[in-house]
């Protein structure tokens, strides 16, 4: 077959244009290096695409699901857990549900923006409690690099000088909405902290870009670039190098190598004329998502590296891990009939509760935080379902129960408007040795790439936590006066912890760590096998922490794109 | 339609439907939304691509059974609700079996309940069979598959009348505008709820 070849030879070749690539990309062209970028979706313009302000009824769908867009017609979400062409498998009886976003900036144009460090003890967790790993690093590696993303990208939180849950450099935070000083007055009577949420969302004006005009829609894409995400912040500043040149719908196959061995390219698919090419670069990033890294190294097999690239310990694909996460939904009476206002605020919550428990009285380690929703939302296809699961329960004051039609059941919709909460837990995993990720051995994706093949199992660690978080949740609900909504999971449901995947972190395929024989990358996420090789995205990882593995994604990326800078500079690479 | 036989209400109820299995192509979906829009707009019949002429009369009745006319808005055929359904079912091609088998489990515990199909039974008889199927907790167990159907009909007009104007206006949602300074909780909503002010 005959493959296209630009003859031009970059500098770096970045592979992915979401957190991390977005960020290698800033910093290397910022450095003078110049950076071809290899994004497997279309362009996509914050500005230009996005649905911030549609109402439902601008379209006849209503804002429901469609099948490039999983979370509703106005989400920026291009991409879902199943992409047409692009299959993936599981082994017999595990489940791993993989979320692909396919566009420019990747997962960061919908996410939650919900921005925390990980903490000292984050990285030190075998030393600490003797299960998973230690990371190769420490909070004090990191901490520069947290604090240069908080004054780049901006971030509002609040001060609380915990000890696993460090300071930032904050702007204000906004003001609770109403069903949040409640939830707030609730779980501290059950002392649960409950403290100002950490998003990556401008509350006041940052390098250029106006503060937040409190829409709630940080998930459709901000035209304001107000909130965090790549083709907001880190793209625009690349771009103006003049040293960035991005090819968009270019499905990465593989990263080639030259007879002594070193990374000279990256061989992908032009997904419009289904054709192969070839760029050229002296350095490759490879920032494509986790699991798309590992399959992007186990697919580029060469006779030196017959077990597939920076792959000599036979780790790529080990450790996969997901953040635990179950939710579960109150009725509060006392929100019934509310007082019609402006309920919006910004794209996420304005409060949650840290971890705040001593393990040493649990029967699991780590711990989770809760995130909280609920209120006056904008109605959106799916709203009022369900609701003969809760109207006329005993609280609203009325004998009938459990559903009906009529005048009755239209005013009830209206009472019950804005009067469920929702409670998220999001966990940490401790990686195990039966959730990896392998190359399916014969299925292919439809430019005949093999696909992945996943290995996934919660441990009872995660199954107690999930219970924890079940009965935790439930203590908060009642103590608000509300009444849970559903019963609780059994243990052979998992108490109803999601299926691997689901949360959408995935982490810890191309773990870093000082020995090459147990690790992919070293702690400056550089291959050990291949020294001009690097990890940017969440494959690193060495643990799960329940934190969002965004900001920490950021920070490294930084970090590795600040040392390829250095070792260029040097002629080391 | 009074004196309708059995025979014939069968007949009608069974009346082959257009096949619609594949969902819309986004032209498509949009072209879909407009023509309906101009259909209440001029009051011309809107012409359903998945539901049959009989299918499509029972899901007026029900729809404004679920959600009729009151003094704050209007009905959920005045809302658009059924052209909203129709989108859906070729929208979301997984929903149109139970929406069909639904509506076919209405007519046939008419015909065996009053001897006729829903749309011409009268209202009396109508809404004794919602009250046999619209408290799910209440319901007898043999008729559990239409109480199943019910309850998701139900979500579907929810769904479709509170998403529209007229529903959202209704609702006082105040939100989706800009905003220069973000307040918090108003003061009055504190006090409702006995939270403590705030510093």
């Amino acid at each position: 077959m005959q493959i296209l070849q630009n003859r031009r030879v970059f500098d770096v070749c970045v592979i992915g244009s979401g957190a991390g690539g977005g960020m290698a990309a800033k910093v290397l062209t910022e450095a003078g290096a110049s950076v071809v970028m290899l994004e497997a979706g279309p362009k996509w313009d914050p500005v230009a695409d996005s649905y911030m302000f549609a109402w439902p009824y601008d379209t006849p769908r209503r804002g429901a699901a469609i099948p490039e867009r999983h979370f509703g017609e106005f989400d920026a979400a291009l991409g879902g857990w199943t992409l047409e062409g692009e299959p993936y498998t599981n082994a017999p009886g595990d489940t791993w549900d993989w979320f692909r976003s396919r566009m420019i900036g990747g997962r960061t144009n919908h996410w939650g923006r919900i921005s925390l460090r990980f903490g000292p003890y984050d990285f030190q967790r075998r030393t600490l409690d003797g299960l998973g790993d230690d990371w190769p690093i420490t909070y004090d590696d990191v901490k520069p690099y947290y604090d240069k993303i908080d004054r780049l990208i901006g971030i509002f939180g609040s001060m609380e000088n915990l000890p696993n849950e460090p300071n930032g450099i904050f702007q204000p935070p906004p003001k609770p909405r109403c069903y949040e000083l409640l939830i707030k007055e609730a779980s501290e009577k059950l002392n649960i902290p409950v403290i100002p949420s950490r998003l990556s969302i401008l509350t006041q004006p940052l390098n250029g870009r106006a503060a937040c005009h409190y829409c709630g829609q940080c998930g459709r894409g901000c035209r304001t670039h107000s909130n965090f995400s790549s083709p907001s912040v880190l793209l625009p500043p690349a771009v103006a190098t003049g040293r960035l040149t991005i090819i968009t719908d270019a499905m990465a196959r593989e990263v080639t190598v030259d007879s002594a061995g070193l990374a000279d390219g990256v061989l992908y698919i032009d997904k419009k004329t289904s054709r192969d090419n070839r760029v050229r670069a002296k350095i490759v990033v490879l920032a494509a998502s986790a699991c798309e890294s590992a399959r992007i190294l186990l697919n580029s097999k060469s006779s030196r590296f017959p077990q597939g690239l920076a792959n000599s310990s036979g780790v790529v694909g080990k450790y996969l891990t997901d953040s635990t996460g179950l939710s579960v939904r109150g009725f509060i009476p006392k929100l019934m009939d509310g007082i019609p206002h402006n309920e919006d605020g910004t794209g996420g919550m304005h409060l949650f509760m840290p971890w705040w428990l001593d393990n040493s009285k649990l029967d699991f380690p780590r711990g989770y935080h809760i995130e909280i929703g609920g209120g006056r939302r904008m109605p959106n296809a799916g709203f009022g379902g369900g609701i003969h699961q809760f109207n006329g329960v005993e609280g609203s004051g009325r004998p009938m129960s459990f559903g009906g039609y009529g005048k009755q059941l239209k005013n009830d919709y209206r009472r019950l408007y804005g009067a469920t909460v929702n409670f998220a837990g999001r966990g940490e995993m401790i990686p195990n040795k039966d959730s990896y990720l392998e190359i399916d051995p014969a299925v292919v994706d439809k430019w005949g790439i093999p696909v992945l093949r996943f290995h996934f199992k919660w441990s009872d660690y995660e199954i107690n936590q999930a219970k924890h978080m079940q009965e935790t949740f439930r203590a908060i609900i009642q103590q608000m006066g509300g009444i849970p909504m559903g019963e609780m999971p059994s243990r052979e449901r998992g108490y109803g912890i999601e299926a691997g995947g689901r949360i959408i972190h995935e982490l810890g395929v191309t773990r870093m760590g000082n020995d090459p024989s147990t690790s992919v990358v070293n702690k400056h996420c550089q291959a050990h096998d291949v020294k001009n090789v690097f990890v940017a995205d969440g494959g690193p990882f060495v643990s799960q922490p329940d934190k969002n593995c965004t900001w920490t994604i950021l920070a490294l990326a930084m970090r590795t794109s600040e040392y390829i800078a250095e070792q260029r500079n040097a002629g080391a690479i | 339609m009074k004196d309708m036989n059995r025979r014939t209400a069968l007949k009608l109820i069974s009346s082959a439907p257009v096949a619609a299995g594949f969902a819309w192509t986004e032209a498509e979906a949009q072209q879909a939304g407009q023509k309906a829009q101009a259909a209440r707009a001029t009051r011309a019949a809107f012409k359903p691509k998945f539901f049959t002429a009989h299918e499509y009369a029972t899901v007026r009745v029900l729809v404004d059974l679920i959600i009729p006319k009151d003094e704050r808005s209007g009905s959920a055929t005045e809302a658009g609700v059924p052209e909203f359904m129709d989108f859906m079912m070729v929208d979301q091609p997984p929903r149109q079996t139970a929406m069909r088998g639904g509506l076919g489990w209405i007519d046939r515990e008419c015909l065996t309940r009053y001897d006729r199909p829903f749309i011409t039974c009268t209202p009396a008889q109508q809404t004794e069979l919602l009250d046999a199927i619209a408290w799910p907790k209440q319901g007898a167990s043999e008729l559990s598959h239409g109480i199943n159907f019910f309850s998701s009909f139900r979500d579907l007009t929810a769904s479709g009348f509170w998403t529209t104007k007229m529903g959202i206006d209704d609702l006082q949602y105040m939100g989706n505008v800009g905003v220069a300074e973000w307040n918090g909780c108003p003061e009055e909503v504190v006090k409702k709820l006995g939270l403590t002010p705030r510093a």
